[in-house]
């Protein structure tokens, strides 16, 4: 560039002496240059939008672009996952590392579409509208890596949330060529509906080796306790319906059933306790007049009478969610949703996110076999804890079940708790509603102590520049016996702070000592009140009526036999 | 010079396009970089979750649920019975081992085999039947019992051990109520021996629950099993030491930042991380110690490090250092651990796969560190890591629940049971707040009520104040027969405060009851009760009547102007957790007879208010009634005397705190404590003496000293001060 732009400049002058020839030579290596110059410059730009145009095209990036993968009937298949395992045995915790944030850091492998070796895809529905909105929340969270060698954690990209619509052996076969697989190490598996027909398993059949299950519907004897974490199961109906939150209190009916699958033994037991307490209860169930599909999924019937799904949920102080053929059941999330409290009656159900959630504070579980007793144990809760239990589960819905991202991020969030347990999040934030942790008060202090008098007390004596009666202060505190230490704060630039045993005139202290009376300083006290409040949010402070004096403050008696016998004197 | 300035000119001009293709072909290879990058990840690197456009499957079609119905398979009640064939031994849950039709509804009852003639039982385990049989959860009834313990001693299954108990298997298997050991609960603190420290206890257990030390994750039944802590012989039965912590300093850091002393061992189990420790030993704040000073051939292994081992006291350590290391020892549970919890040094727990004490119930994360044995080097920046916030909230922790759960025997066994009996009821369990908060499970019974803000210690954590009214408790001795009676003088003045809701009237005359028309129309509702058997605990029976936070407990002849207890009640509301009340004594340990005197002496400070004029929340009728064994409300009821004393002890016990004594009128102090018509009451000398004899049986059954003392009394704010008296609000109080 340089040099061309020293030749144009002394262009003029040197053509006209040139002969033809090498003008013709000279003009034709300046236009290979020029062209050289204006081909960098498209270069510069074209990439650029040469880019935005693949960037709007991998937006609407379809599945079906994804690379085929075709599986050898020959592929290792994983081994069942080990009921023995636990973070210490199956997790390689070295992977996470010492990290200042305290965080773990999340892979999610590339989507690939897994085929046989004939070409019939693992899954019958491919990835699903769910486990897709899970990756992208992970991958827009804070847990997100791309970096495969930095990772904690690694999810695949092969949807598992369904059993039902997996083939398994093969399922397990593209799991083990995972290219970081490893015998599962690390590995987290998302699934809502486990098992099939007609034995129904309370865990994911696929073989895992050691991956960790983040399961909807364990039962006690799959869970892995510390080491799989129990989910919910996802509610469609959560992202199509909104219900306005409902202030607790006493609701239409008193125990409402809303399922569709109950087993007969149960619908019968459910009815003669309709039988007994009559309008309390509503047993509803499908709709027989209604074709299949997402509309009657809306409806539900009482007895020729329709009632609007999930909406009805919202007019009962308890829902029934029965254990079906599975354990984990959608209804879970709708009750919650309507801020209806659940009761459950699966045995033996690990509840979702039960290491960190205290059920007790939101739902009623009742053993199957208690099902006729159900009523009297509902009746006998104080009414107080049921809107308690009201407020608490839509709560929960909120910040847990509301959404695919809710689901998976409480799940990840459950498993950095256990890899930092140092920096876990503690009872009271996973289980305080807003409400709760804005008017709770935890006192730093929460020990009922009461301290010796021997490490004694600190006067700390803030001044500006009344010496005289901060000598007077200085010595009236340090007859006190329990003094351990007295600290001036100075508070005055303008002026060095005494020395030692130096005494100070002071003539206009005794002007300032009216400053509590004026009145701009009342004024002001009372904007800083109104300040602080407003920025606490709330008024703090509480207003008392008693005052702690000496037991025999004032009282008719000898004063040398009291122990404070001073106070009150001034 | 034309060749040369061609010369000149091509050679710049090359330059120039080397430059060119320099420059830009730099580029070029990085613009390509980066697409390929993008085209990999998604449009944006940091969100590489690609958006696809394509209509996707829901995951769960709606048509699905209702293909599932189960109906054709077997009934629910036949599967819950294949569970209980399925899941037997290690699989054991309470859905598939416990016999729950055993356990009669709202009441858990534990049978203790009778002990056997020449059966040796260790002291350890002598204590934790006794305690038991002390217990309100025992039964002598096998018919009634819930819950079966066995008096064999099973605590020490190491064969190597003096111990030991040989031929348990058939011993057990003879026993007549055994059932393949269900519902029965088996204590231990040592299984297996030296190489590999099983876990197996030397006989079938059989579906019995383990209440077991050192339990590891593998072999830990969840809500089956209950991990107890390692205990030494010399721990207390009852009461126990107090947790170190005196007062809470700020910042909260000690001379150490982590120590640990203890053995070393050179190979086996554990010898691993107890043998790496030193690698994070620092001279300096990190002060770990080991020794193999223990066993038999020690001499021949130790080096330089033993003789600084042994300047340094261990207890000393603990009390010094912020954070106490917890290493496994050969089984996974050490005695370290409690040594720590009590010396409020912050366990950092590193013994991988160990179930900690009571995991059920207990938040550890909220009062120790939970570590990695993989990750030994990084416990010192872990450490240091932790907010001091955090440091002083743990230390808390720690002597909270020391005291809490494990500083006797018989809070470690009745944890235990109080465990089980939470599995069984189920609906009257209590929920984490009532086990990781002040004042723990032991002292917060579920059966009261299933909602934390109807008991006194919730208020503050759940945002709420309680009731703005009492319900006044007035307790009837003598005949009404006039109307100049102090008891219906009482009543009209205890009606007028605002904050009366009710008034009951206990009957405990023997006397019939007076006719409605006897008793003075007042704006609140007057209940009269017959008192049961008229016994003097009755007074504090939680009767359903009682519906307000606040009880106003009154003896018949109480002197009580409506001022002093309005008074008294806006007290209370500030602390709802203590005894509020007016007339005030005093313990004091006697130290020429060795025992605990009692006064009523004007003194300095008191450490008991009498309960015939006091605030307290309801709460506390039910915990006298139903926590307190029923030697003691014998012992009042036979007296009819001390039931004051009690209740200030069981509050005390508590909130660990005293009692408060408000301001009262100086001119009725000699007549307000029944000079008149109980007069003999409290004028015999006996009653004096029994009061005494009362503190030290309390005492005793305490295991400890529970009252506290107090120095403050709480007065109106601007009682006594020189400004009018119309300016006053409880003025009345000062009024002569």
């Amino acid at each position: 560039m340089c040099a061309s732009g020293k030749y144009t400049s002394r262009g003029p002058a040197l053509i006209p002496r040139m002969k033809t020839k090498h003008r013709i030579y000279y003009i034709t290596l300046f236009s290979v240059v020029l062209l050289g110059l204006i081909a960098t410059g498209m270069f510069q730009f074209w990439p650029h939008s040469i880019e935005s145009t693949a960037e709007w095209s991998l937006d609407r990036r379809s599945v079906h672009d994804a690379p085929l993968v075709r599986l050898p009937v020959s592929s290792p298949i994983p081994e069942r996952g080990d009921l023995s395992c636990r973070m210490h045995t199956c997790f390689d915790v070295y992977r996470c590392g010492y990290n200042p944030k305290n965080r773990i850091k999340v892979y999610i492998y590339p989507l690939q579409r897994f085929v046989d070796e004939v070409g019939v895809p693992i899954s019958s529905t491919g990835l699903s509208r769910e486990y897709n909105d899970l990756l992208s929340a992970i991958s827009d969270s804070d847990f997100y890596t791309d970096d495969v060698t930095r990772a904690c954690l690694f999810v695949p990209s092969i949807d598992v949330l369904n059993q039902n619509s997996l083939r398994i052996r093969e399922t397990a076969q593209a799991l083990a060529m995972l290219p970081r697989w490893d015998k599962g190490m690390n590995h987290l598996l998302f699934n809502m509906l486990p098992g099939g027909p007609p034995d129904y398993s309370t865990a994911l059949d696929v073989p895992r080796d050691r991956a960790l299950l983040a399961g909807g519907g364990f039962s006690t004897w799959t869970y892995r306790q510390g080491y799989d974490v129990s989910i919910p199961v996802y509610s469609p109906l959560s992202a199509d319906v909104e219900l306005p939150e409902k202030q607790p209190g006493p609701r239409r009916y008193f125990i409402l059933s809303s399922q569709t699958a109950i087993h007969r033994e149960y619908r019968a037991e459910l009815e003669r306790l309709k039988e007994e307490n009559g309008e309390a209860l509503l047993l509803l169930d499908k709709c027989s007049n209604l074709s299949q599909g997402a509309a009657s999924a809306r409806k539900r019937c009482y007895k020729g009478q329709v009632f609007d799904y999930p909406q009805i949920l919202q007019e009962s102080s308890f829902c029934v969610v029965l254990r079906g053929a599975r354990l984990g059941q959608a209804t879970l999330s709708d009750v919650l949703q309507a801020g209806c409290i659940p009761v459950i009656l699966a045995d033996s159900y690990i509840l979702p996110f039960s290491e960190v959630l205290d059920w007790k504070r939101a739902s009623v579980v009742i053993p199957e076999e208690k099902l006729p007793e159900m009523y009297t144990i509902l009746k006998s809760i104080p009414h107080r804890q049921v809107e308690e239990m009201q407020r608490q589960t839509r709560w929960f819905w909120d910040a847990y079940f509301s959404s695919m991202k809710a689901i998976g991020m409480t799940a990840l969030e459950i498993i950095n708790d256990r890899i930092y347990p140092y920096a876990a999040r503690t009872y009271e934030q996973w289980n305080n509603p807003p409400v709760v942790k804005w008017s709770s008060v935890n006192s730093p202090l929460f020990l009922p102590l009461i301290p010796p008098r021997s490490p004694g007390f600190t006067a700390v004596v803030l001044t500006y520049d009344r010496i005289e009666s901060l000598f007077r202060v200085i010595t009236e505190i340090s007859k006190v016996p329990s003094l351990a230490k007295l600290l001036v704060v100075w508070n005055n630039q303008n002026k060095s702070p005494p020395e030692g045993e130096k005494k100070f005139k002071c003539p206009e202290c005794t002007a300032i000592d009216g400053l509590s009376l004026d009145q701009t300083h009342m004024v002001e006290r009372s904007e800083c009140i109104n300040k602080f409040a407003s920025v606490f949010g709330t008024m703090p402070l509480k207003v008392v009526e008693h005052r702690a004096d000496p037991v025999l403050y004032k009282d008719d008696f000898p004063e040398k036999l009291k122990s404070f016998p001073n106070i009150g004197s001034l | 010079m034309q060749a040369k300035k061609r010369y000149f000119i091509l050679l710049s001009a090359g330059a120039c396009l080397v430059l060119l293709f320099y420059f830009g072909g730099a580029q070029l290879p990085a613009s390509g970089r980066n697409r390929h990058d993008r085209s990999r990840h998604g449009y944006r690197s940091d969100q590489p979750w690609p958006h696809f456009s394509d209509p996707l499957h829901q995951f769960l079609p709606w048509d699905q649920p209702d293909t599932e119905e189960y109906n054709i398979h077997i009934s629910p009640r036949q599967k819950r019975d294949v569970n209980t064939s399925v899941y037997k031994g290690k699989r054991c849950r309470m859905d598939s081992c416990f016999d729950f039709s055993r356990c009669k509804k709202n009441d858990f009852k534990v049978y203790v085999y009778p002990q056997q003639k020449g059966e040796k039982i260790s002291e350890s385990y002598q204590n934790i039947l006794s305690t038991i049989e002390g217990s309100r959860f025992y039964t002598s009834d096998p018919g009634q019992a819930c819950l079966f313990v066995l008096s064999l001693d099973t605590l020490d299954r190491d064969q190597l051990s003096p111990q030991y108990v040989h031929n348990l298997k058939t011993k057990v298997q003879n026993l007549p109520l055994w059932n393949n050991g269900r519902n029965h609960l088996i204590f231990n603190l040592y299984s297996g021996t030296w190489p590999d420290y099983t876990e197996d206890l030397g006989f079938d257990i059989g579906q019995a629950m383990l209440a077991k030390a050192s339990i590891s994750t593998e072999n830990f039944r969840p809500n089956f099993d209950v991990s107890i802590p390692l205990f030494s012989k010399e721990h207390p039965r009852t009461g126990g030491e107090r947790g170190f912590l005196k007062y809470n300093s700020i910042p909260p850091f000690r001379k150490y930042m982590l120590v640990f002393k203890g053995k070393r061992y050179l190979t086996g189990i554990g010898s691993d991380t107890r043998n790496a420790l030193y690698h994070v030993h620092n001279q300096e704040d990190v002060v770990l110690l080991t020794t193999c000073k223990h066993g038999k051939d020690w001499q021949k292994h130790k080096d330089a490090r033993l003789k600084r081992f042994d300047r340094l006291k261990g207890v000393e350590m603990l009390h010094n250092s912020t954070f106490c290391l917890v290493p496994r020892g050969r089984r996974l549970g050490s005695f370290r651990f409690l040594e720590a919890l009590q010396a409020a040094c912050v366990p950092v727990m590193l013994s991988n796969g160990w179930e900690l004490p009571f995991s059920e119930i207990i938040n550890w994360n909220t009062a120790a560190v939970i570590g990695d044995e993989r990750l030994l080097l990084q416990i010192p920046s872990t450490v240091r890591s932790i907010h001091q916030d955090k440091i002083l909230a743990l230390r808390q922790q720690t002597q909270f629940l020391w005291e809490a759960y494990f500083s006797s025997l018989e809070k470690i066994v009745l944890t235990t049971l109080e465990i089980i009996q939470d599995r069984v009821l189920q609906q009257e369990s209590r929920s984490s707040v009532m086990w990781n908060s002040h004042p723990g499970g032991l002292f917060a019974l579920p059966q009261y009520s299933a909602y934390l803000g109807d008991f006194p210690f919730y208020y503050a954590t759940l945002g709420i104040k309680p009731h703005s009214k009492f319900t006044a408790v007035i307790h009837a001795v003598t005949p009404l027969v006039s109307q100049s009676q102090p008891i219906l003088k009482l009543l009209a003045s205890v009606a007028k405060s605002q904050y009366c809701a009710q008034i009951i009237v206990l009957w405990n005359c023997d006397k019939p009851l007076p006719a409605k028309h006897r008793w003075p129309a007042t704006t609140v509702p007057v209940i009269v009760i017959e008192g049961e058997n008229k016994v003097m605990s009755s007074r504090f029976l939680p009767y359903e009547t009682i519906i307000t936070d606040a009880v106003l407990s009154l003896d018949e002849d109480t002197v009580l102007s409506t001022t002093e207890v309005d008074f008294a009640f806006t007290v209370w509301q500030s602390f709802p957790e203590r005894l509020v009340g007016y007339p005030a004594r005093s313990h004091f340990w006697d130290s020429n007879k060795e025992r605990w005197g009692y006064t009523s002496k004007w003194t300095n400070d008191y450490s008991m208010v009498l309960t015939g004029a006091a605030i307290y929340h309801r709460y506390y009728h039910f915990l006298y009634t139903n926590f307190l064994p029923a030697s003691l409300k014998g012992m009042v009821d036979q007296l009819a005397n001390c039931e004051d004393i009690l209740m200030n002890f069981l509050v005390s016990a508590v909130t660990k705190l005293p009692p408060i004594k408000v301001t009262q009128k100086k001119q009725y102090k000699e007549t307000m404590m029944g000079q008149s018509s109980r007069a003999s009451r409290w004028a015999d000398p006996d009653h004096f003496a029994q009061r005494q004899t009362c503190m030290n049986k309390f005492a005793s059954w305490f295991g400890g000293m529970p009252l506290v003392h107090s120095q403050m009394r709480l007065d109106p704010v601007l009682f006594k001060d020189q400004v009018s008296i119309l300016r006053k609000k409880y003025r009345d109080i000062e009024r002569l």
